[in-house]
């Protein structure tokens, strides 16, 4: 069914159809929509979960993660200071492999205070063992929503996820979303089956032990080898996904989804790098500077982690000179996705030239002009290698 | 029910189990502490009267009713030789006597 | 099969590596006797979790499952839930951590989990003190003991504030059981933890658990010390049914067993009494411990 939505309720929408059995969430803006619709539907029937209104972040995904570990389908979604009032969860979920799933609406972190979209919350969290994927549009936002629980419930992977849209950029927007029917959903993504996690007095078992010196790294090794061969299977997933469900709205998705979207990158001689809805706003740049004879295009990261170095470096094969376009910091390093990518690209022969571009921090809005300022200076080489695009 | 073998991992000599979940089945006791004390609790079942006190409060759970006659005795294989038996045993059957080397 | 009143299976396996003497796991024994078997357990960071689940050995005989230290509760709640989905509502969830996890740090989610009404029980094993990391205070250490970080010393006499008053806070949200016992009392204990578990709605209890490292005592004193606590009116034993009070023992103010005799036995209160004892500080507590009492049996008489 198409309709015209919000982004947010397009979540829940997305949340609705793949049908978790607990929801424990804690209101944050710019999240709440996301959790007062799924209350909406609680409360009409139309959404049987058991609904846990709990009294903070930590609780939300603790609750979350004793549902989980008893064996049963759980999600929750934050975003900003109560993804970092988590964030010791974070690390427990991913060790004890359990498949919680999670929407981040990205939002600026404190302080000072500031309640508009950048990506420093989901940033502090790609350490934490959870596979993190990043959405430009609403349709994005349902689909990847619905495709993230197949990640995450995969045998080979259980491992936790976090889908993160930008917020009030996107989480507020209205936009044209494509939904699935209940069927649809129930064929592509199965009912979760634990392999290791259940509470059960007929199968007791002990979860969240102590790790001594002499087990804890061979722990950390399985956990590192699952993320590594989740790469494999979000790529199946995606390719399921679009075989299914082929795009419906011209310009709602990439025709195909992968861990990479490619925009006009074939002849181009600068590349942008980046993630999520200011991916947009670049786009139509790109189409204006290509109209004046400008070779730019587009990389748009959708898997963040794992890290997909192979299809970035495919992406970057022919590329002279690449700018990483960000909002975030590593204060006294510069911008993460910008070290990454480096670290990615560090062995390759004729290594493309790498800018980082710092924009949009704390809600400052990305214009066009921000991004022809870009292009020109990447092209040209003007100014330092990183710039903040006040 | 969890197939273990499907949750197994062998990295090098080490193996770990996923999530690092284990069968409670109690398996602590593979590990005999009762090599930790220095004093053991010696019953005289002649005065005892098989009340339970020391089964009840022992910390380890190792004092059982012998077979025999139901009366109590601690398993040296666990006894951390902490003294609370002596004390609670109402007619003080139970006597702390230094451990043997 | 029952042994001096208690069920003869044990779900808490020797080998375990708490201290000889540990009144914490005696606590287990008792509180895994009162569960059963139909029991899910759910564990926070603390001395019992630590040496009952070294891996790849486990004490355990019941599901079991450690989050972190201060969302035990809230992940009680989650399971409670998720066995809701599963339709599964006759498995018992019982939540434990020590006084750390549950005065302190993971006050706040279990006030959440008491406002919401989850049906679980929540018993803390009461050390008064956060023992596994060492000793130090918490907010349920007693006024005037000393640990590490509240040391007795030239210019302190101890812990400077008085013991939060957890039972009646827990009873205040509406709790339909709420109790506080010994494991100097064994089968009180058992009846109460029983009690709880099979209260329908959010039910705590209050365990005292005597620490020999910690409280330094000879660890052939744990149960002494926890029978002395209770009868001295320092650790009343009683309950608060659908708020109203209800006390087991002691239950006369002025027949109470003398405070020092289970101050003094006591490595914590030592400075108390040595090299002369502090007549302030120990008649405070004294003054106290019969206010506490008071209290209580006043409620209990005015059908509160």
């Amino acid at each position: 069914m198409k309709e015209l939505i919000e982004a947010s309720h397009a979540i829940a929408e997305a949340v609705k159809v793949v049908k978790p059995d607990v929801i424990a969430a804690y209101p944050i803006t710019p999240q709440t929509h996301i959790v007062e619709r799924l209350s909406d539907f609680v409360a009409d029937g139309d959404l049987k979960t058991e609904y846990v209104n709990v009294e903070s972040e930590f609780s939300a995904l603790s609750a979350c993660l004793g549902a989980s570990a008893t064996g049963v389908r759980s999600y929750t979604a934050t975003a900003s200071q109560g993804l970092s009032l988590m964030d010791e969860v974070l690390y427990i979920v991913s060790g004890m492999r359990l498949p919680i799933c999670m929407t981040i609406v990205n939002r600026a972190l404190s302080a000072p205070i500031s309640i508009w979209n950048d990506h420093q919350d989901s940033m502090t969290a790609r350490d934490a063992g959870w596979i993190q994927l990043y959405g430009e549009t609403a349709q994005e936002g349902y689909d990847l929503t619905v495709m993230q629980f197949k990640m995450s419930e995969d045998h080979r992977v259980l491992l936790p996820s976090m889908m993160c849209i930008d917020g009030f950029t996107l989480s507020h927007v209205y936009e044209p979303v494509c939904t699935l029917t209940d069927e649809q959903v129930r064929d592509f993504l199965p009912a979760y089956k634990p392999l290791h996690a259940v509470l059960d007095p007929d199968d007791p078992l002990t979860q969240g032990p102590i790790g001594f010196p002499s087990h804890f790294m061979e722990f950390r090794r399985t956990q590192e080898l699952a993320m590594r061969e989740s790469l494999k299977v979000i790529e199946e997933v995606y390719n399921d996904f679009n075989k299914r469900f082929p795009m419906e709205i011209p310009d709602s998705r990439p025709e195909k989804y992968a861990h990479l979207e490619q925009y006009h990158i074939e002849d181009a001689e600068v590349i942008l790098v980046a993630m999520g809805s200011v991916c947009g706003t670049i786009k139509d740049a790109i189409d204006e500077q290509r109209a004046k004879g400008v070779k730019v295009g587009l990389v748009k990261i959708i898997t963040h982690r794992p890290f997909p170095f192979e299809a970035l470096r495919a992406s970057l094969k022919n590329a002279q000179k690449v700018a990483i376009i960000e909002k975030a910091i590593s204060p006294g390093l510069g911008g993460p996705v910008f070290g990454e990518i480096a670290s990615a690209l560090y062995d390759k022969e004729d290594r493309p030239e790498l800018r980082n571009f710092i924009v949009g921090l704390g809600g400052r809005d990305v214009r066009l002009n921000h991004v022809e300022k870009i292009i020109e200076m990447t092209k040209t080489g003007e100014g330092n290698k990183e710039e903040w695009m006040f | 029910m969890v197939e273990w073998d499907k949750i197994t991992y062998k990295i090098g000599d080490v193996e770990v189990t996923m999530g690092a979940v284990l069968p409670s089945d109690g398996s602590a006791a593979n590990t005999k502490t009762g090599g930790w004390k220095s004093m053991r609790p010696v019953t005289d079942h002649e005065k005892c009267t098989a009340c339970g006190m020391c089964w009840t409060f022992c910390p380890e759970a190792c004092i059982h009713p012998r077979e025999e006659d139901g009366k109590f005795q601690a398993d040296y294989d666990y006894c951390k030789g902490c003294g609370i038996c002596p004390q609670v045993c109402p007619v003080k059957c139970i006597e702390m006597v230094p451990e043997e080397k | 099969m029952a042994i001096a009143g208690l069920p003869e299976e044990e779900y808490f396996s020797p080998g375990h590596r708490a201290c000889a003497g540990c009144g914490a796991a005696i606590a287990m024994r008792l509180i895994t006797k009162a569960a059963g078997k139909d029991t899910i357990l759910v564990e926070s960071t603390g001395c019992i979790e630590v040496v009952s689940t070294p891996y790849p050995e486990t004490a355990w005989k019941l599901p079991w499952i450690h989050g972190a230290f201060e969302n035990n509760s809230s992940i009680g709640a989650g399971i409670e839930r998720a066995l809701k989905a599963l339709g599964k509502e006759d498995v018992n969830v019982v939540v434990f951590g020590g006084d750390g996890a549950t005065y302190d740090i993971g006050f706040g989610a279990i006030s959440g989990v008491f406002e919401r009404g989850h049906n679980l029980t929540y018993i803390c094993y009461d050390n008064e003190a956060y023992m596994n990391t060492g000793i130090q205070r918490s907010s349920s250490t007693p006024f005037g003991a000393s640990t590490s970080t509240s040391p007795s010393g030239k210019e302190s006499f101890g812990k400077h504030e008085w013991k939060k008053d957890i039972v009646h806070i827990m009873a205040m949200h509406g709790s339909p059981y709420c109790a506080q016992t010994s494991i100097g009392f064994p089968q009180d204990a058992y009846k109460k933890i029983k009690t709880a578990i099979e209260t329908e709605g959010p039910a705590y209890v209050n365990l005292f658990a005597p620490c020999p490292t910690g409280w330094r005592h000879d660890s052939a004193l744990t149960v002494e010390i926890a029978k002395l606590a209770v009868d001295t009116g320092v650790y009343p034993i009683y309950e608060i049914i659908n708020g109203k009070h209800k006390i087991t023992r002691p239950s006369d103010v002025e027949k109470l067993k003398p405070l020092e005799d289970y101050l003094k036995i006591q490595g914590r209160f030592r400075h108390l009494f040595k090299p002369e004892k502090n007549e302030e500080v120990v008649g405070k507590i004294q003054e106290q411990v019969k206010a506490n009492l008071e209290y209580i049996l006043k409620c209990q008489e005015s059908g509160l």
